[in-house]
């Protein structure tokens, strides 16, 4: 089975760009160059330099010995926490603005819907010097008030979303009004793996240094590169298909995704895309996306905003179908439990979205010897207002 | 024939209008198709709706969202039109995006639009190559002519291609925007207007996207076969009602 994306841009019977002829000259540019810009040696050589010095990689591979011990398996955590600006993020937002440069644009557009995305656009931008406005649901702005103010300080314009449910989906349609209306000098970073061919690959690419470091991180710290399991939490999937690149071919790694189940997958107010959703055409793939019979998409909810998206990047979509990953999903109680779990045994506060991978532990049993690397794709400085109140601090 | 080819034969500049189904209430459908013909419109655009249009511009987002607030759906719409080729006879074209007519079925979809007497079809995100590979056998099928969209930035190149893979007409959006977000023509959509027409294309071209008076449609239509409003047009059924049809087209012929 192949797992990666085929030269027209699908993952199995996923993925592809169902996009308006208006965006067809951008996308079609990007197709042809992103391969070839990424593997020119000063690119290459600019991107690992940033990573390194910027963002301060490799990040850790720690292993979790009080986690490790309470479910009686090795726990390795991957500390995309560490990063800097707090998450996975950062990774394809350097490798996207160095692409847009590449390319000769002058402006940077973005969606965010917690904010951390926006945030490692308008990081970037303001390293590189270029014009970045980030589009963010009306909602989304009043509930992460901060990120709105780290953006803001950073140089970029933050403009609401005022269209539909006024989040991440709405975010995300304007972001791709703006290119239509703008379609010359500007670069659209997508923080997802998600969209119209190539960025879900392109993506997955910029994020697969997390797999590339697990790798031999792994070799160091247990004379093997390839772990038992790699678990990760999916949103659109950026972080997860970073997790999981290196290790989509090892038949012997397991694959794991953990979704937001929200108050329940049945409860009518959950993002388990998997579970809930059907094939479709969203943001230019086709993938599975919650919709209703008719169609008309359907606006998910989770606690975590970093996982409340209708829709999953289609490669997950395509390991689902196959069997190639085993899909979990955890609810905001699980998750938030096993958020503070985290911070009792180990002192790492996590991002509510990575609450949900280390909510895996309540759904299934590893083995003593297992090893189980999961990636701890955020921090929880964004998501303290949340805790607080969910625990009453 | 389908009716399409045959109005694009017609020795006049054709006006042809958009309409979101379901808005401004459920049920205006059919009163609005039957009032567009009889005040001399030559095709319509019937918008099912969507629920995140997103080449569209705020005030085609708020008539699809209140349609679909108003319980439109695809089967609804279908229903509505079943007997509209009793009364009307000019094109009738659907206009909207591939994710309800993915769910219906494609072919589903195409052979209901058959059986109603739809022409064509408008799907601006479904792309030429997947039109291609996928489904042009089963719109051929049903006599449905699937119209593309070309912009600006669209090269000569691919322009050509749309032109091969085209029978009816092709659209062309006058400007780099969403629907409904600038009105008036520069320099630059004159120069694109004339760029076009050079090209003598086997295909006859119809101007959408920035159409809003008499002014625009004639300068529009200088060298193209037509044009299309849809933005405009819906602003005035919000602003007036569905009972001044007759005012809106007059003011633009």
């Amino acid at each position: 089975m192949n797992y990666n994306v085929t030269k027209k841009g699908y993952y199995g019977t996923f993925g592809g760009a169902y996009i308006p002829e208006m965006l067809y000259p951008n996308v079609e540019n990007l197709r042809q160059n992103y391969l070839k810009v990424m593997a020119e040696p000063d690119f290459k050589a600019e991107f690992d330099q940033l990573l390194k010095d910027y963002v301060g990689r490799p990040s850790p591979l720690y292993f979790a010995k009080r986690l490790s011990e309470k479910y009686n398996t090795k726990v390795y955590l991957k500390r995309e926490d560490l990063n800097h600006t707090g998450a996975h993020k950062v990774n394809n937002t350097i490798g996207q603005i160095l692409m847009a440069k590449k390319l000769g644009k002058k402006r940077i557009i973005a969606e965010t819907g917690a904010g951390q995305h926006g945030v490692a656009t308008a990081t970037v931008c303001a390293l590189m010097g270029m014009d970045c406005v980030v589009y963010m649901g009306e909602i989304d702005i009043a509930r992460q008030a901060p990120n709105v103010a780290r953006m803001k300080m950073l140089g970029a314009e933050v403009r609401p979303a005022l269209s539909g449910s006024k989040t991440l989906k709405d975010a995300t349609n304007e972001a791709i009004r703006d290119w239509i209306n703008n379609p010359v000098d500007t670069h659209y970073i997508i923080g997802s793996a998600i969209g119209p061919h190539p960025y879900p690959d392109m993506v997955t690419r910029f994020q697969s240094v997390i797999s590339e470091e697990i790798k031999w991180q792994l070799k160091e710290k247990e004379g093997r590169e390839n772990p038992d399991y790699v678990v990760a939490c999916i949103g659109g999937g950026s972080n997860a298909a970073g997790t999981y690149y290196h290790f989509l071919h090892e038949e012997e790694v397991g694959i794991i995704a953990v979704e937001a189940a929200g108050k329940g997958i049945n409860s009518g107010e959950s993002a388990a895309t998997s579970a809930l959703g059907k094939e479709g055409v969203i943001h230019g793939c086709k993938t599975l996306l919650m919709q209703t019979n008719d169609g008309q998409i359907t606006e998910p909810y989770s606690i975590s905003a970093g996982l409340d998206y209708p829709g999953v990047g289609p490669l997950h979509a395509h390991l689902y179908k196959t069997g190639r990953g085993e899909f979990y999903s955890a609810t905001d109680d699980e998750a938030m439990q096993s958020g503070l779990e985290l911070t009792k045994l180990e002192g790492i506060i996590p991002a509510i979205e990575s609450s949900h991978a280390l909510a895996i532990f309540k759904h299934k049993t590893f083995k003593p010897d297992d090893v189980v690397v999961l990636s701890l794709s955020g921090r929880g400085d964004k998501d303290l207002d949340n805790y607080i109140k969910y625990f009453n601090l | 024939m389908n009716r399409i080819n045959k109005k694009m034969q017609e020795d006049k500049k054709l006006l042809s209008l958009y309409f979101t189904a379901g808005y401004p209430e459920l049920n205006n459908t059919v009163k609005i198709i039957e009032d567009l013909e009889a005040n001399g419109v030559d095709m319509i655009e019937i918008g099912l709706p969507f629920s995140d249009p997103l080449a569209d511009g705020p005030t085609i987002q708020n008539s699809s969202t209140i349609a679909l607030k108003n319980g439109m759906t695809t089967n609804l719409l279908f229903k509505q039109l079943k007997d509209i080729r009793k009364t009307v006879s000019i094109p009738l074209i659907v206009m909207g995006y591939f994710n309800p007519m993915l769910q219906y079925g494609v072919e589903d979809f195409c052979k209901k639009c058959s059986e109603i007497g739809i022409d064509g079809l408008i799907m601006p995100d479904l792309p030429l190559a997947v039109y291609q590979d996928e489904y042009e056998a089963i719109f051929k099928k049903y006599n449905l002519k699937n119209i593309f969209l070309i912009t600006p930035q669209t090269s000569n190149e691919r322009i050509k291609q749309i032109d091969e893979a085209s029978d009816a007409f092709i659209y062309m959006v006058s400007s780099a925007s969403v629907t409904g977000s600038k009105s008036g023509f520069g320099d630059e959509q004159t120069a694109y207007f004339k760029r076009i027409a050079s090209m003598q294309l086997k295909n006859p071209q119809i101007v959408g996207f920035g159409i809003n008076n008499n002014e625009t449609f004639t300068q529009a239509t200088e060298d193209a076969k037509g044009a299309i409003i849809g933005s405009a047009f819906i602003k005035h059924l919000t602003e007036n009602g569905v009972d001044t049809i007759k005012e809106f087209v007059q003011e633009i012929r």
